[in-house]
């Protein structure tokens, strides 16, 4: 069974500011990333639509220890964002000041936009990173 | 199905870096098991043994073959068990299994990893593989990031206060140091304080230092067998009674479940119902402390405690030995130190003693039902619990 979303095509479609989901014909629910069923009942008749990239966010961290290779990005702030259609997202908040970041980040509503991780020798080639501004 | 006892361990202490290589550290924890069991390496029909990162702090794969032709147990099955900091935990579930089905008599396994000696931004890397590689790695995500994003949600979920809850996080902690002290293995043998904690350097807010556990070398093994052959070589076997094992996809997909982690919830059920137990039947737990609130969130969705309410349960100090349910006075993972792993099969052997009577100063007196829970990445968890068989 072939995939009605890969991943390479969810992440170019990101690059180019598409953020694509795969609606599901069983349930109606809306599952992204990408997978080869429905993240809700399994279901494996699947629509890829595009999504309206907005959501809130429901948590984050600042990171101040990075993983060899890109201890260059430190400060930054990993967040999960709901997006409007269900699922959640994770990536990265750009709009604030590390040193800023408080609880009271949580149910801010962002936009998703993207930037490219250009991958490191475990994990080659580019992947699409979520992030998020306020709206 | 038959019954399967524990008869041998054998664990080496959990350090900084060490100059042994880890077929060395699991070959004397291995010789160290098999003694105990009153067996010789050519008893031994099968190894199980967990291993995730020798790929990355050694350039040594396939460690399992040579492992088994170390000791002296030659040309028998050997098996590599991956599951991330769950690995000997996922290792002794299924030695049990081909144990309980009559298809092996005796059985090793256990655990070894080197991940002190990778040095923290190698070692910070290769525990980012316990996350999805694709999709959550490119923002960033290490592991004290993944806990830390709990965190903010444990505190927004249940209302509590960021700083209430941070000190509730630093006396799980506390505890374990303190316990820590007691267990000559230990990697940290000195007891600190909350402030010690809220002073630390901040690694992914809000999780300082001091609620991370470190980075260890180690190794750990444990011989399994039938229960007729348990009765030839011990009065006092220890019988694993139940077993649970349950995976979910990536951080994101667990969404509003999360801060519970559905898996550990399927794991545990799966542990009670075989055993047929419950909570309230386990005299002491060694559960998966690789951060603070870690801890919190693993007693919760064992049923120890209600959701939102294990910050208070630490306060209380019906964690310790003496209260509703001591957990991990081994020292945890936070003081014992956490060679991933090693760590499943070191709870298991913590669990060993316990039940045995064997841990003096940390023991829980009279204890008869013991667990263990051990997390790997945010997808595998592994329940067992055993049984005195005397
Ligand atoms: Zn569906």
């Amino acid at each position: 069974m072939e995939y009605k979303l890969t991943f390479k095509d969810y992440s170019n479609a990101l690059t180019k500011g598409k953020l694509l989901g795969l609606k599901c014909k069983d349930c109606g629910n809306i599952t992204v990333p990408p997978k080869m069923t429905c993240q809700e009942c399994a279901g494996t008749d699947l629509d890829p639509v595009e999504l309206s990239k907005r959501g809130k966010i429901v948590t984050f961290t600042v990171v101040n220890v990075a993983p060899e290779g890109r201890q260059n990005e430190v400060p930054y702030i990993i967040a999960l964002v709901k997006l409007d259609e269900g699922p959640w997202i994770m990536g990265n908040l750009v709009d604030i000041d590390p040193a800023r970041a408080s609880m009271d980040l949580i149910d801010r509503e962002v936009r998703v936009g993207f930037r490219v991780f250009p991958g490191d020798k475990y994990a080659p080639g580019d992947r699409a990173r979520p992030v998020f501004s306020f709206l | 199905m038959r019954k399967v006892a524990i008869v041998g361990t054998g664990d080496t202490p959990f350090t900084f870096a060490t100059e042994k290589t880890s077929i060395e550290l699991f070959s004397e924890a291995a010789m160290d098991a098999i003694n105990e069991a009153k067996l010789i390496p050519k008893d031994i029909q099968a190894l199980y043994l967990g291993n995730c990162l020798g790929d990355f702090s050694e350039g040594q794969a396939m460690i399992q073959s040579y492992a088994a032709n170390d000791i002296g147990a030659f040309h028998i099955p050997a098996t590599r068990f991956e599951g991330a900091c769950a690995s000997s935990s996922l290792a002794v579930r299924d030695a049990f299994i081909w144990v309980a089905s009559g298809y092996y008599d005796v059985v090793l396994v256990g655990g070894v990893e080197k991940a002190a000696s990778m040095g923290t931004p190698l070692a910070t890397r290769t525990f980012s593989m316990f996350t999805d590689s694709h999709y959550e790695f490119p923002a960033g995500l290490t592991f004290p990031a993944m806990f830390a994003l709990l965190t903010h949600l444990y505190a927004k979920s249940y209302g509590i206060p960021l700083e209430k809850l941070k000190e509730q996080m630093a006396l799980v902690s506390v505890q374990s140091h303190y316990y820590g002290k007691f267990n000559p293995k230990a990697q940290f043998r000195k007891e600190i304080t909350v402030d010690d904690v809220l002073n630390g350097f901040m690694v992914a807010s809000p999780l300082q230092l001091l609620d991370c556990c470190p980075f260890s070398d180690g190794a750990a093994a444990v011989v399994l067998v039938s229960e007729e052959k348990a009765r030839e070589i011990t009065d006092k076997p220890v019988y694993i009674t139940g077993i649970g094992q349950a995976s979910s996809g990536r951080l994101s997909v667990q969404k509003d479940y999360l801060p519970r982690l559905r898996a550990r919830e399927e794991s545990a059920k799966q542990a009670y119902d075989m055993a047929g137990v419950g909570p309230a039947d386990i005299d002491v737990c060694e559960l998966h402390d690789c951060f603070s609130i870690a801890a919190l969130i693993a007693a919760e969705s064992l049923g120890f405690f209600e959701f939102g309410k294990s910050g208070e349960a630490w306060e209380k100090g019906e964690t310790k030995i003496g209260g509703k349910i001591p957990i991990d006075v081994s020292g945890g993972l936070k003081a014992k130190g956490h060679p991933i792993s090693a760590t499943g099969a070191s709870q298991v052997i913590e669990i060993y003693h316990q039940l045995r009577g064997e841990c003096g100063e940390r023991q829980v007196e009279g204890a008869k039902i013991g667990m263990t829970d051990t997390l790997g990445g945010d997808g595998v968890l592994c329940n067992l619990i055993m049984q005195k068989g005397w």
